[in-house]
C-alpha cells in the first residue's frame, strides 16, 4: 500500500503519457523515415532488374509508357541472402515474428475493449443501471495501460522491420505511402479519442454529457476500426497482390492495392475475432479479480463482470468459425497451392491443433454456463439435460478435429490396406467439420438457453405453444444441417459443397435469433423461483475464463503464423520473392514452440497489466475509505 | 440403484475406449492409436467437465478420493492404490519407451501443394487458371466428350492400371510392392477435392516434381510428359473423374 502510493503517485499517467507520445511520434515520423529510404542510393550488392532495364537501349510507343511507369514505381526487387542486414545474436525473422504477434494481441484486445465498452456503456443509459457504467469504466481502465503497450510494440515492429527487411519496406511504402500516412494521423486520432473517452468519463456522466461521451466512444471505435482496414490492406496485398503487374509494378491505382481478393474476409474474420477476444481477456481480469477477492460484494461483482465478459466473447465466438471459413474458402479460391498448404498440404497437422484449441473454447465457455447455473437453485430442473449437451458437443469435437492426414504405425497400415480410413476419412474433410461445428454452437447455445431460463419459470398462457417452437426449430435446425453436409458435402460437386455452407450457417444463426426472440417475449414478467445469487460460483469455474483467453490467444498465434506462412517464399505472393537466410518453412515443433514464447511473454505482460489495475483499485479504495 | 460417481466416471471412461476400439475389432479398420489417445483424452475431460460442474457432483467424484487419502480407516484400500498407481504409470511408460523393431511413425501429408506454375511439355502452365481443354466438350458435345473419355480410358488402362487398379482404388498388380499405396481416386478425399490442374501436374511430373515441402514423399508415380502427350493427360484426367463420378473442384462464377 505505501509502496504503491509512493511509486505510483502521479507517476503511471506520466508514464504512460510519456510513452504514448514517444510511440506517436515514431509513427508520425514514419512516413518521413520510409521517404527517406526511398531517396537513398541504393546499396552496391542489391542490383535490381529496374536498374539493369534502364541501363538497356529505351524503347518508343507504348513499351516507353510501359517503361516510364516502371521508372515511376520501380518492379519488385530481386534479392539475394546479402540485401538481409544481419545483426548479431539476433535473428531477424522470428524478432519480426515475436513482435508483429505480440503487437497484433494487444492491438485486437484494444481495438475490442472500446467496442465491449461502447455496447456495455449503451445498455447501461438504456437501463439506467449504474452497475453497468461501472463495469464499463473498469474494462476501459484494463485497456489504457494495454494502449502503450501495443504502441510500443507497434514502434518496435516498424523499427524491426526497416532494420532487417529494408527492400522489402521500401517497396512496400513505395506503394502504400498514403494509407501509411493516414494511418499514422488515425492512430493520432484514436489516441486523442481513447483519452478524452477515458479521461472525460466522469466529467460527462450526465443528461447531454453522457450522450457525448458515447458519441466520441462511437468515433473512438470507427477510428480503430478503420485503422486495422489499413493494416489488413498490407497483409492482403502481402497474400493476394492486386494493382500490380506479374513483375511487382504498381499499376498507380491505391484502390485496387488496398481492395484485394483478401481485404474483406480479413477484416470481416478480425472484427469478429477482435470482440470475441477482447471479451476473453477482460473475462480473464474478471476471474482474476474474483479469486483474489475479500468479500462477497466484490464477488459477486466480478461473478457478474466475468459473466458479462464471457458473454459477449461467445456471442462473437459463434459466427467466428463462419467467418473463418469465408476467409479460407477465399484463399483456396485465390489460389489452388495456399490452400492445399493450408487444409492438406505442410500446415494441415497445425489446423488439427487449431482445430483441438476451438474445441477447448468450447469445452470451456460451455463449462461455465453449467457451473454458473449454481447460481440459482431453480436450476435443479436443468442439470440433468447437461450430460446430454456434453455428449453432443464431444462428439463433434471428435469429428471437428479428425485429421485428413493419418499418422499410422507400420502395422495399422498394413491393417488398414494402406493410408485411407474407411470410416474416418469421410471425417477428415470439411463438410464433416462445417456439420460437426455447426451443431457443436447450437447445442453451446442451448446451454446458455437453459443457463438463461434457470432462475424463473414462464407464466405466459403460451409457454407450453412457445416451448413446443423452441424445440421444433432445434430440430429442424438439425436435420437441415445433417442432410446439407451429408449429401451436399459427399454426393454433389466442390460448388454446391462450398455453397451448402451458407445455408448451414443460416440454419445455426436461425435457431439463435429465434428461439432467443421465443424465450425473450416468453419469459417477460415471468415468476422468479429461486434468485441469481451472485458470486455463488464455484472457484473452478474461473479457471474456464482463463483457459478461453490463453486458447483464444495461443488460437491467433498459431493461425497468424499459418496465414502468413502459406505465402512460403514470398514476401509478396507470386511478385516478390523472400530471399533471406531465413526464408524457409519451420516444422511445426519450431513454429509452435514460437508461438508459445510469445503466448507467454503476452500473457506475462497482461498479467503484469492486471496487477496494474489491481493496485490502483486498491489505492482507490483506499481514498474512499479515507473520506 | 445409484452408481457411485467415481465408479460410474471408471465406467464411461471404459465405455469410451471400447467405442474407439471397436472399428478395429469388429470392422478391421482400427483407428490410429495416435488418434485414439486424442480422443480419449477429449472424452475423459468432457466426462470431468460434466461431473464437476455441480457441486453436488464435484463432491459425489471427489469425496472417496478424499476419504481414502485422509480417512485412516481406510489404510489398507490407501495402501494398495499408491501401489497400483505407480505401477501401473511406470507400465505404461515402459510399454512407450521400450524399444522396438518397428519402423517409426511417419506424419505424411497426403496432399503436396503445386507450385503456381508449371513447366511441362516445353511450355509453361500458370496452375492458378489452367483448365482442361475438353471439359467444354462436355455440355457442347455429349457424344465427343464419350469418345475423348474412352480415348482417356484406354491410356488409363494403357499405362495407369498396373499400379492404380481396374477400379481405380489404388490397388493394381503392382500395388502392393508399394508403401505408401498408390492413390485410390475412388476416396472422397482424393481428386473429388482437386481441380484439373493439379492432376495435370501430378501427371506430368510424377513423384520426382513433387515439392521439397513435406518431403520425403516416397512416390515412385514416373514423370508422364516423358510417355504422354499433353492431349493423353488431359483425356486420361477426363477418364479418371468420369468413371469414379466425381467432378473436379471447381469455383463458383
Amino acid at each position: 500500500m505505501k509502496l504503491s502510493s509512493v511509486v505510483f503517485k502521479g507517476a503511471p499517467l506520466l508514464k504512460k503519457k510519456f510513452i504514448t507520445a514517444l510511440c506517436l511520434l515514431a509513427f508520425l515520423f514514419t512516413p518521413l523515415f520510409l521517404e527517406s529510404i526511398k531517396l537513398l542510393p541504393m546499396k552496391a550488392g542489391a542490383a535490381y532488374a529496374s536498374e539493369q532495364t534502364a541501363q538497356a537501349e529505351k524503347p518508343s510507343g507504348p513499351e516507353a509508357k510501359s517503361e516510364a511507369k516502371k521508372e515511376e514505381h520501380p518492379p519488385a526487387p530481386k534479392l539475394t541472402e546479402k540485401d538481409y542486414p544481419q545483426v548479431k545474436y539476433i535473428n531477424g525473422r522470428i524478432m519480426a515474428w515475436l513482435v508483429a504477434q505480440l503487437h497484433l494481441w494487444f492491438a485486437a484486445f484494444v481495438l475490442a475493449v472500446p467496442i465491449l465498452v461502447f455496447i456495455v456503456e449503451a445498455i447501461g443509459m438504456a437501463t439506467k443501471d449504474k452497475r453497468y457504467d461501472k463495469m464499463a469504466y473498469e474494462f476501459i481502465k484494463v485497456s489504457l495501460t494495454a494502449y502503450s503497450i501495443t504502441a510500443v510494440f507497434g514502434g518496435l515492429l516498424l523499427f524491426t522491420l526497416v532494420i532487417f527487411y529494408p527492400d522489402f519496406m521500401k517497396y512496400m511504402a513505395g506503394i502504400f505511402s498514403p494509407t501509411i500516412l493516414a494511418y499514422a494521423f488515425l492512430f493520432f486520432a484514436e489516441s486523442a479519442c481513447l483519452y478524452i473517452y477515458y479521461y472525460g468519463w466522469h466529467a460527462m456522466e450526465t443528461g447531454f454529457g453522457k450522450w457525448m461521451h458515447l458519441t466520441i466512444g462511437w468515433v473512438l471505435n470507427v477510428v480503430g476500426t478503420v485503422l486495422m482496414f489499413f493494416a489488413n490492406a498490407w497483409v492482403g496485398f502481402m497474400m493476394s497482390p492486386h494493382g500490380v503487374d506479374a513483375a511487382g509494378v504498381f499499376e498507380g491505382n491505391i484502390w485496387h492495392a488496398i481492395h484485394t481478393h483478401l481485404w474483406n474476409p480479413l477484416n470481416l474474420h478480425r472484427t469478429v475475432a477482435n470482440v470475441a477476444y477482447g471479451g476473453s481477456v477482460v473475462g480473464a481480469y474478471a476471474a482474476y479479480k474474483f479469486l483474489s477477492s475479500k468479500t462477497s460484494e466484490e464477488r459477486a461483482h466480478y461473478d457478474w463482470m466475468g459473466y458479462t465478459a464471457n458473454f459477449i466473447a461467445v456471442s462473437a465466438l459463434l459466427p467466428l468459425p463462419f467467418a473463418g471459413y469465408w476467409l479460407i474458402a477465399e484463399i483456396y479460391a485465390y489460389s489452388q497451392q495456399m490452400g492445399i498448404t493450408l487444409m492438406g498440404g505442410v500446415f494441415a497437422w497445425l489446423f488439427i491443433i487449431q482445430a483441438v484449441l476451438i474445441g477447448a473454447l468450447f469445452l470451456s465457455v460451455n463449462y461455465y454456463l453449467w457451473c454458473g447455473m449454481e447460481r440459482s437453485k431453480g436450476a435443479d430442473r436443468y442439470t440433468k439435460y447437461i450430460k446430454y449437451i456434453a455428449f453432443v458437443i464431444v462428439a463433434c469435437f471428435l469429428v471437428w478435429f479428425t485429421p485428413h492426414t493419418l499418422i499410422l504405425t507400420p502395422g495399422e497400415l498394413k491393417a488398414l490396406g494402406g493410408p485411407y480410413h474407411k470410416y474416418l476419412g469421410p471425417l477428415g474433410i470439411m463438410p464433416a467439420k462445417n456439420t460437426a461445428v455447426n451443431i457443436m454452437l447450437i447445442f453451446t447455445f442451448l446451454s446458455f438457453l437453459l443457463y438463461r431460463r434457470c432462475n424463473k419459470v414462464a407464466t405466459v398462457s403460451w409457454a407450453p405453444i412457445g416451448n413446443a417452437m423452441q424445440i421444433a426449430i432445434f430440430v429442424a435446425a438439425i436435420i437441415n444441417i445433417a442432410t446439407l453436409g451429408i449429401y451436399y458435402g459427399y454426393f454433389t460437386n466442390t460448388v454446391y459443397k462450398v455453397a451448402s455452407s451458407v445455408p448451414q450457417v443460416m440454419s445455426t444463426l436461425t435457431v439463435i435469433i429465434a428461439c432467443l426472440i421465443i424465450d425473450v417475449f416468453m419469459f417477460k414478467g415471468a415468476k422468479e423461483v429461486a434468485p441469481l445469487q451472485w458470486g455463488k460460483m464455484p472457484d473452478r469455474s474461473q479457471y474456464a475464463l482463463f483457459l478461453l483467453a490463453v486458447s483464444f490467444t495461443w488460437l491467433m498465434g498459431l493461425m497468424g503464423f499459418i496465414r502468413s506462412a502459406i505465402r512460403q517464399h514470398w514476401h509478396v505472393y507470386t511478385v516478390f520473392r523472400d530471399n533471406s537466410p531465413d526464408a524457409f518453412t519451420p516444422t511445426i515443433g519450431y513454429a509452435t514452440r514460437i508461438v508459445s514464447i510469445g503466448v507467454v511473454i503476452f500473457m506475462a505482460i497482461v498479467i503484469f497489466i492486471f496487477w496494474l489495475a489491481h493496485i490502483s483499485g486498491k489505492k482507490s479504495v483506499s481514498k474512499e475509505a479515507s473520506h | 440403484m445409484k452408481i457411485p460417481r467415481l465408479l460410474l466416471f471408471v465406467i464411461l471412461v471404459a465405455i469410451s475406449y471400447f467405442i474407439f476400439k471397436a472399428p478395429g475389432i469388429f470392422l478391421k479398420q482400427p483407428i490410429p492409436s495416435s488418434l485414439i489417445v486424442m480422443y480419449m483424452f477429449f472424452a475423459v475431460v468432457t466426462i470431468l467437465l460434466w461431473m464437476t460442474s455441480t457441486e453436488e457432483g464435484m463432491q459425489g467424484l471427489v469425496g472417496p478420493i478424499k476419504a481414502m487419502i485422509e480417512d485412516p480407516s481406510k489404510k489398507t484400500l490407501r495402501n494398495i492404490v499408491f501401489l497400483i498407481v505407480p505401477l501401473l504409470a511406470g507400465g505404461i511408460t515402459y510399454m512407450q519407451l521400450r524399444p522396438t523393431y518397428e519402423a517409426p511413425v511417419e506424419l505424411r501429408s497426403i496432399h503436396p501443394a503445386p507450385p503456381s506454375t508449371v513447366k511441362v511439355f516445353g511450355k509453361t502452365f500458370n496452375l492458378m487458371t489452367l483448365e482442361n481443354p475438353y471439359r467444354k466438350v462436355e455440355k457442347e458435345d455429349p457424344a465427343k466428350f464419350a469418345q475423348l473419355v474412352k480415348e482417356g480410358g484406354e491410356v488409363y488402362f494403357k499405362n495407369c492400371f498396373y499400379c492404380h487398379g481396374d477400379k481405380l482404388d489404388g490397388r493394381g498388380h503392382y500395388a502392393h510392392g508399394f508403401n505408401p499405396l498408390p492413390a485410390n481416386f475412388t476416396d472422397i478425399g482424393t481428386i473429388a477435392q482437386l481441380q484439373e490442374s493439379f492432376l495435370f501436374w501430378r501427371i506430368a511430373t510424377g513423384g520426382p516434381g513433387l515439392p521439397k515441402e513435406g518431403a520425403p514423399w516416397i512416390s515412385a508415380m514416373p514423370i508422364w510428359e516423358n510417355f504422354l502427350t499433353e492431349d493423353e493427360v488431359w483425356k486420361v484426367i477426363l477418364f479418371l473423374y468420369n468413371y469414379t463420378g466425381y467432378v473436379p473442384r471447381s469455383w463458383a462464377k
